[in-house]
C-alpha cells in the first residue's frame, strides 16, 4: 500500500468548486481523502509527506494534443522523452496524436504506444486513433478495435479530412463508440504554398499567406456535419476569432461541439515571424491581435473547453532550413503552464480556477477520460504549482528532444514544481 | 560616412541617409563603366561569391561585372533545385563557403528570408540579390539611381507600380525605398495579385490602371511571374493585356516627361506592349547599365574599401 500525503496546499479544484487550504491523501493510486484532514495529525508512519505549504495543488493537468512522434520519428521525440517532458511541465496525462509512421490506425499501433508509455512510467498516455486508414482521407479506420485497445478519440491531425462525405461517415461511425472526432480544421486548397497568416506581415515578409478563412470554412463544414450526424466534434488548436464565433454559436444551439486553444495562440501574434523565426512557424499559424483577444475572451466565457499545447517537436536541423521549408510546429509541454500562469492568470485574463479547469476537467470531459478532478475515488493525479517560481525558458534544459520554441529566454512567473501520477511522484523540481 | 550594417539584406533596414550614400557612391563608379579600361583596383585581393539558388542572367552578370571592375575575385556558384532535393542545407553550404574566407557572399534564393539566415551564420558581408517574394534591394537602388538621373530628385514623385505585386520582391523593395525618400507610390493590378495590407506599407491602390497613370512621373511595370504562381490568378493573357498592360495610349495619361521602367525580363505582349518597351519613355536599358554602378557601390561599401579591414 502506497500512501502520499500532500499537506497544507491551496487546493484548487474547479470540478468541486474548491479553493481552500487543505490536505490531500492519496492511496493506492486514488484520492482517498481531501480537505482539512483530521488524519493529517496522526497518519501512519509509512505515509510519505509532501509539505505543500505555499503551493497550489490541482487535479493533474491533461494535455489533450501532443505529438509524441513514436513510432517513426524517434529523432524528433520518443514516447519516453515526451512523457518525461510532460511531467516536467506539470502534465500528468497527454493525448497522443496519431500522425506517426505508421500512423495509429490499428490496434497494433495503439497497443505499442501504450506499452511504450507504461515502460516510460511518467505521464499517462491516451492514444488518439486516426479517422482514416493511413490518414489518407479515404477509408475509415477500424475505430471499434482501436477504442477497445485504448483509443479515446479519433483524428487525422496534421491533415484535415478533405472529403465531406468521408467526414460525415466518420462522424456517424464514431457515435457508436461515443468518442470525439477531433479535426485539424484547414482548407488547404485555399493556400497551396501558405506558410504563415495572410496579412500585413506575410506581405511585408514576402511569404505566402494562409487566410483565416482556411480554418473558418472547415469549422463551418464540420459543425454542419456534427449537427447532421449528432457526433461529438472537437476543433483542434482553434486560432481565429471567426472560428471561435462559430463554436460559440454551435454550443448555444446545443450541439456537441468543443474546442481547444494553444498557449502560443493566446500569447503571440504573426508579428513574431518578422525575423523569419522558424521556431514561430506552426499550423494553424499565429494570427492577429484581434484573434488573440477573441481567444482570451473565449477562455473567459467558456467557449473554449481546453488549453492544449499541440506539442510538435522537430529536430533542430529541420528548423534551420529556410522559412518555406522548415516544418510546422513548436514544442509546448514544458512552457505551457508557466505561460498560462504568467500571461493569463497573473494578468487577470482568467482566474487560477478557470486555468485549472482548462487544463484538467475541461480536456478530461472532452476526451471522456478519468481524472481532471480531485474528488475522492478519482485517479491520484496531482499537479503542484508554485505561483512565485521564477522561470527562465531554456530549451537546452527541456526533457523533450524538441527544442523548437519561440519562448526561449522568456522570463515567466509561476510554474509546476511537482507532478504526481497515480499517487507517485513522477517529477519534482530540482 | 560609413555604413552601419555588415550586410545588405533589404531596404527595410536602411534609412534615407544610407540610401543616399549608396546612390552617391554609385554615381562615382558609373564613370568607370564608360572608360576603355573598365577597371579600378579598389577591391583587389577581395573574394566575392555569387551564390545563386535561382536562375538569373541579368543580376548575376551584373554582380560579376561589378566585382571584376573593382578588381575583386568573383566566383559564381549556381545551385539548381530546391534545398530540399539537393541534400545539403543552406546553412551547411554557406558555412563551407565561409571556411574559404570570402569577403562578400551575394545570394539569391527562392525562399524569402534565406539571406537573413545566411547573415547570421557567416562573417562575410551578405548581399541579398533577391529572396523569394521579399526583397531585392540592389534592384531598388538601381531603380532609384535611374529615377534620380532622370528627375534629379527622389521625393515628391508619383511612382506607379503595375502588375504582379503579390510575387514581386522588386515591388516590396521599391515601395519601401520610394516611401522613405518621400515619393508617393500608387499601385495597380488584378486584385488577385495585390497582396493584403499594402496600404499599411505605404502604397495607394488605384481602382484602375487608367486612374493610376494620371500625372505619373514614373511608371514601373512588373513582370508577371508565372513560375511562382499556383493556380490561376487571371483568366488569360489576352484579358490581362487588355486590362493591365501598358500601351502607348494608356501612357498618355502620365506626365509628358514620364519615364518607363521594368526590372526585366520582359513579357512582351503580356504586361507590356513592345511599342512602349522600346519607345522614347523607356529607361529599361539604362536601369541595366546603372545596375553595375550600383552593385559596385554596394560591394565597395560592404567590403570596406582599400586597405581597411572589416
Amino acid at each position: 500500500m502506497t500512501r502520499l500525503l500532500v499537506r497544507r496546499a491551496r487546493i484548487v479544484d474547479p470540478s468541486q468548486e474548491l479553493d481552500e487550504i487543505g490536505d490531500l491523501l492519496l492511496e493506492d493510486g486514488i484520492v482517498k481523502a481531501i480537505g482539512a484532514l483530521a488524519v493529517a495529525e496522526d497518519v501512519d508512519v509509512d505515509v510519505d509527506v509532501i509539505d505543500a505549504d505555499g503551493l497550489v495543488a490541482t487535479p493533474g493537468f491533461i494535455d489533450m494534443h501532443v505529438h509524441l512522434r513514436e513510432p517513426g520519428f524517434e529523432y524528433k521525440e520518443t514516447i519516453a522523452t515526451g512523457c518525461r517532458a510532460a511531467v516536467a511541465g506539470g502534465f500528468t496525462a497527454v493525448a497522443a496524436m496519431a500522425n506517426t509512421d505508421p500512423p495509429n490506425d490499428s490496434a497494433a499501433v495503439t497497443e505499442f504506444i501504450l506499452r511504450k508509455a507504461a515502460q516510460a512510467d511518467a505521464a499517462r498516455v491516451y492514444p488518439i486513433g486516426t479517422i482514416t486508414k493511413g490518414m489518407k482521407g479515404e477509408q475509415l479506420s477500424e475505430m471499434g478495435e482501436m477504442v477497445e485497445a485504448g483509443v479515446v478519440a479519433v483524428s487525422d491531425d496534421g491533415l484535415p479530412v478533405r472529403d465531406p462525405n468521408v467526414m460525415r461517415r466518420a462522424m456517424e461511425y464514431a457515435t457508436v463508440f461515443d468518442v470525439p472526432v477531433i479535426e485539424h480544421c484547414e482548407t488547404p486548397e485555399l493556400h497551396p504554398k501558405g506558410v504563415m497568416n495572410e496579412g500585413y506581415w506575410s506581405t511585408a515578409l514576402g511569404l505566402f499567406g494562409i487566410p483565416r478563412a482556411s480554418e473558418i470554412i472547415s469549422v463551418d463544414r464540420n459543425v454542419v456535419l456534427a449537427e447532421l450526424t449528432g457526433a461529438r466534434f472537437h476543433v483542434a488548436h482553434l486560432s481565429t476569432s471567426g472560428a471561435l464565433r462559430r463554436v460559440r454559436e454551435a454550443k448555444a444551439r446545443g450541439l456537441a461541439v468543443t474546442c481547444e486553444v494553444t498557449p502560443h495562440h493566446l500569447v503571440l501574434t504573426d508579428e513574431s515571424l518578422k525575423s523569419y523565426n522558424t521556431d514561430a512557424k506552426m499550423k494553424p499559424p499565429l494570427v492577429t491581435e484581434e484573434d488573440r483577444n477573441a481567444l482570451l475572451e473565449g477562455l473567459a466565457d467558456k467557449t473554449v473547453d481546453a488549453i492544449a499545447t499541440d506539442h510538435a517537436p522537430h529536430h533542430a536541423d529541420e528548423k534551420r532550413e529556410d522559412f518555406d521549408h522548415a516544418p510546422f510546429g513548436i514544442v509546448g509541454l514544458e512552457t505551457a503552464v508557466s505561460l498560462c500562469l504568467d500571461r493569463l492568470v497573473k494578468r487577470g485574463v482568467i482566474s487560477l480556477s478557470r486555468m485549472v479547469e482548462l487544463l484538467s476537467s475541461g480536456p478530461a470531459r472532452v476526451l471522456g477520460v478519468a481524472g481532471g478532478t480531485l474528488k475522492v475515488g478519482s485517479p491520484a493525479d496531482v499537479t503542484l504549482l508554485d505561483l512565485t517560481r521564477q522561470v527562465r525558458v531554456d530549451p537546452e534544459s527541456f526533457r523533450s528532444r524538441g527544442k523548437n520554441t519561440p519562448f526561449a529566454g522568456w522570463e515567466l512567473e509561476g510554474g509546476p514544481v511537482t507532478t504526481i501520477v497515480g499517487g507517485r511522484v513522477a517529477w519534482t523540481l530540482e | 560616412m560609413r555604413l552601419r550594417h555588415k550586410d545588405l539584406l533589404g531596404i527595410e533596414t536602411l534609412n534615407a541617409e544610407e540610401i543616399e550614400l549608396f546612390l552617391t557612391t554609385a554615381a562615382s563608379f558609373k564613370e568607370v563603366g564608360a572608360r576603355t579600361i573598365k577597371k579600378v583596383p579598389t577591391l583587389r585581393g577581395r573574394t566575392i561569391i555569387n551564390l545563386f539558388y535561382e536562375p538569373s542572367t541579368r543580376t548575376r552578370v551584373s554582380f560579376e561585372i561589378a566585382a571584376k571592375r573593382l578588381s575583386a575575385d568573383a566566383i559564381n556558384v549556381s545551385v539548381s533545385g530546391s534545398s530540399v532535393t539537393k541534400g545539403e542545407t543552406l546553412v551547411d553550404t554557406v558555412k563551407n563557403l565561409q571556411a574559404m574566407a570570402p569577403d562578400v557572399i551575394v545570394i539569391r534564393h527562392h525562399a524569402s528570408g534565406a539571406p537573413h539566415i545566411v547573415a547570421k551564420e557567416v562573417e562575410a558581408a551578405v548581399v541579398n540579390a533577391g529572396d523569394g517574394m521579399h526583397e531585392h534591394p540592389t534592384q531598388a537602388l538601381l531603380d532609384a539611381f535611374t529615377i534620380l538621373e532622370a528627375k534629379q530628385k527622389l521625393s515628391e514623385l508619383k511612382v506607379v507600380i503595375v502588375g504582379d505585386l503579390l510575387h514581386s520582391r522588386v515591388f516590396r523593395s521599391n515601395l519601401q525605398l520610394l516611401t522613405k525618400m518621400g515619393s508617393h507610390v500608387v499601385v495597380s493590378g488584378p486584385p488577385t495579385l495585390i497582396p493584403p495590407h499594402i496600404q499599411e506599407l505605404g502604397a495607394e491602390v488605384a481602382p484602375t490602371l487608367d486612374q493610376a497613370l494620371v500625372d505619373a512621373d514614373v511608371v514601373m511595370m512588373l513582370r508577371v511571374q508565372t513560375e511562382r504562381m499556383t493556380g490561376a490568378f487571371f483568366p488569360s493573357v489576352r484579358e490581362y493585356f487588355r486590362l493591365y498592360a501598358l500601351t502607348p495610349a494608356r501612357l498618355e495619361r502620365a506626365k509628358p516627361d514620364v519615364i518607363l521602367m521594368h526590372p526585366g525580363p520582359l513579357n512582351r505582349g503580356l504586361e507590356i506592349d513592345s511599342a512602349v518597351a522600346d519607345g522614347p519613355y523607356s529607361v529599361i536599358l539604362e536601369q541595366v547599365t546603372n545596375g553595375v554602378a550600383v552593385r559596385m557601390a554596394v560591394l565597395y561599401l560592404l567590403a570596406g574599401g582599400p586597405g581597411e579591414s572589416k
